[in-house]
């Protein structure tokens, strides 16, 4: 296998409160290739966006990465200078962030903000910039891209506003998109438009892309991977398919229960006890047992570590002694 | 757009009256005019001439009407102290008020945004704690003390500049200025300070929340994912959207400014408009004080009528808005 577009080793994400230090990314690590959907799952605060910000350099103090190494394309990129960083944003890495609403300046004509990120990072006269931008609203999928492009922001509508936000994302052509719940603020129809957009734009240009939600028939659309986050860790990661169908951890069990099927047999949802921990108390061994049904003493003492088990990878002490050929 | 204009001027003629109303029972308030015009041995007889010529024999709605459709042309009547037209008298003394509400304004917006840009962006400096300080300084002490103290310091004790007065004027047509001779310039300075200091102080404090405001947006954010230059981002998109509310104060505090200058003109004998309201406040010139109420509000008004038309230059959405209400 080539390298990895990104590549994240025991990352660690650490807050400065009055409290003492918090620790929101606890050693997480995934890779994810050219042209590949990682989707990133979890309740709120599980770390799915703290994540996405690491690697895009924007934890702003009192946080900041306390350990583990990204690498973009083999360039280790979480301990770049400010300036240097600054480059590789918008350029390699373009973001989505989650309200397509206030992600756009609303004094700036939609145009004038493209053209301004297009030549911050290519060297592009203004007149090519334009043109460029009204290529790529078009490749977004906004009629009439010519007119469209001296609108400003509060004469689209939200769905409208996202794919501009796109168009910026991808103005020059980055080889990682990171999506943070890219349509949890757009109208369930808009939605499905938004997510195939995104991933008709990985396939033409080979963009690894990074889909933070916490909507799993999204991930399960769109990923080709999904990685399962529970308090700042991954418990589980591997491709959707099998995470969806035959997923191990309890956690992710309990998760893809909680997804109401259309084939509608009328059995009640089901629900996983408790919620979440807090950051500053999360309990000692695996941070998920006080809420898993199969817990045992190990989990209450030892915290698990992600081992293979097939494709995919597991944080569970239950697959620890057993033979990988005998799970079910 | 026009039909906005056009509704913002009605309402703007429609407190005109309003104060004018107010300035016209003024006459009636302080007594008969009559006696502040003639000398105490003038007999009835020729009082009656007076009165009569003076049209104050009129039942009142005739002379409020008079007086209205006169103050229109900016026609204020005869000062009782100086035996002038009020309108010239004014008309003296605006071009001196002007020039130093506009330089006070001009150096509040200078330094007040700049030390406010400044505060907000390296908010943990030394010097950014100094502004903070000082600001507090400059919103609590009294105007009339600050020029006293400046007086002081700058034409008592170091004789830098002077104490009072506007220096050598050029006229330019009915227009006299100081701008343009050097003990012109160097009277500016101080009244200007005094004046501004005030204004400096809630423009950075303005500027420095509003930025603070701003730069915590999600537009922000995402121009910073979109590796946008920093100064792109604190000059290009935080500045922008932080000057809309200054423009509307900055604006506002010009009619004060104008207003105010009554403490920093009578400190600094400045020979404008407030001056003479004091002087006309002190001999009960009535012609001179009711011309005075109604040329500030005049200002006020059209400042409130331009701050809103600027506002929707700056802000496309308030354009939108704008045109469908209309």
């Amino acid at each position: 296998m080539t390298e990895p577009i990104l590549s994240v080793r025991n990352l660690q994400v650490e807050f400065a409160s009055r409290r003492g230090t918090l620790r929101a990314i606890d050693d997480v690590s995934f890779d994810i290739a050219k042209g590949e959907v990682l989707g990133v799952v979890g309740e709120s605060g599980a770390g799915k966006s703290v994540t996405g910000l690491a690697v895009i350099g924007l934890i702003d103090p009192p946080g900041r990465i306390a350990g583990g190494e990204i690498r973009l394309a083999g360039l280790r990129i979480d301990n770049l200078p400010p300036e240097e960083m600054r480059r590789i944003r918008g350029k390699r890495i373009g973001m989505i962030f989650q309200d397509p609403l206030t992600s756009l300046n609303p004094l700036y004509r939609v145009g004038d903000q493209i053209v301004e990120t297009i030549r911050t990072h290519l060297n592009l006269s203004e007149s090519a910039a334009r043109r460029r931008a009204i290529d790529l609203l078009a490749e977004v999928g906004i009629p009439a891209p010519d007119k469209r492009i001296d609108g400003y922001p509060h004469e689209f509508s939200g769905g409208m506003r996202q794919r501009v936000v796109i168009a910026l994302a991808i103005c020059a052509e980055p080889e990682l998109i990171i999506a943070d719940e890219p349509t949890t603020a757009l109208d369930v129809s808009v939605q499905a438009q938004i997510i195939s957009l995104i991933k008709r734009l990985g396939r033409d240009h080979g963009t690894a892309v990074m889909l933070v939600t916490h909507d799993m028939g999204v991930i399960a659309e769109t990923s080709d991977r999904v990685a399962v986050m529970y308090a700042g860790r991954v418990a589980e990661i591997g491709p959707v398919q099998d995470v969806v169908r035959n997923p191990l951890h309890p956690y992710a069990k309990g998760l893809m229960g909680a997804i109401p099927t259309l084939a509608g047999d009328d059995k009640r949802l089901q629900q996983i006890p408790g919620s979440m921990p807090r950051l500053s108390a999360i309990p000692r061994g695996c941070s998920f047992n006080p809420r898993c049904a199969f817990a045992f003493d190990r989990c209450r003492v030892e915290r698990p570590e992600p081992l293979p088990r097939g494709a995919q990878s597991v944080a569970c002490h239950l697959y620890d002694d057993v033979p990988a050929e005998s799970a079910a | 757009m026009l039909a906005f204009t056009l509704r913002r001027a009605v309402q703007a003629i429609g407190v005109m009256f309003a104060v004018g109303i107010i300035a016209f029972s003024m006459f009636r308030f302080a007594g008969d005019p009559v006696n502040q015009i003639v000398s105490i041995d003038t007999s009835a007889a020729e009082r009656e001439i007076v009165r009569k010529s003076l049209g104050l024999d009129d039942p009142v709605p005739v002379q409020f009407i008079r007086y209205f459709a006169d103050a229109a042309q900016f026609k204020f009547g005869v000062s009782y102290q100086f035996r002038q037209p009020v309108s010239t008298l004014l008309m003296e003394r605006m071009p001196a008020t002007l020039e130093l509400a506009i330089c006070a304004t001009v150096f509040a917006m200078v330094f007040g945004i700049l030390m406010g840009v400044y505060s907000a962006l390296r908010r943990d400096t030394i010097l950014a704690k100094l502004f903070q300080a000082v600001s507090l300084i400059g919103i609590s002490l009294p105007t009339f003390l600050i020029g006293i103290l400046l007086i002081y310091l700058f034409a008592v004790t170091l004789g830098w500049l002077p104490s009072f007065g506007r220096g050598e004027v050029v006229k330019l047509g009915w227009w006299s200025t100081g701008l343009l001779t050097l003990s012109g310039l160097k009277a500016l300075i101080m009244p200007s300070i005094t004046l501004g200091l005030f204004q400096m102080t809630l423009i950075m404090r303005l500027v420095r929340a509003e930025m603070l405001e701003v730069l915590r947006t999600d537009y922000i954010r995402f121009a910073r994912a979109r590796g946008l230059t920093t100064r792109a981002i604190h000059f290009g998109h935080a500045l922008k959207n932080t000057l809309i509310p200054v423009i509307t104060v900055a604006g506002l505090q010009f009619g004060s400014v104008i207003a105010f200058s009554i403490i920093t003109e009578t400190v600094f004998q400045w020979p404008g408009m407030g001056l003479l309201f004091v002087q006309a406040v002190q001999n009960v010139d009535i012609p001179i004080m009711a011309a005075y109420l109604l040329m500030v509000s005049l200002i006020f008004v059209t400042i409130n009528l331009v701050v809103d038309i600027l506002y929707t230059v700056v802000d496309p959405r308030l354009r939108a808005t704008v045109g469908r209400a209309t």
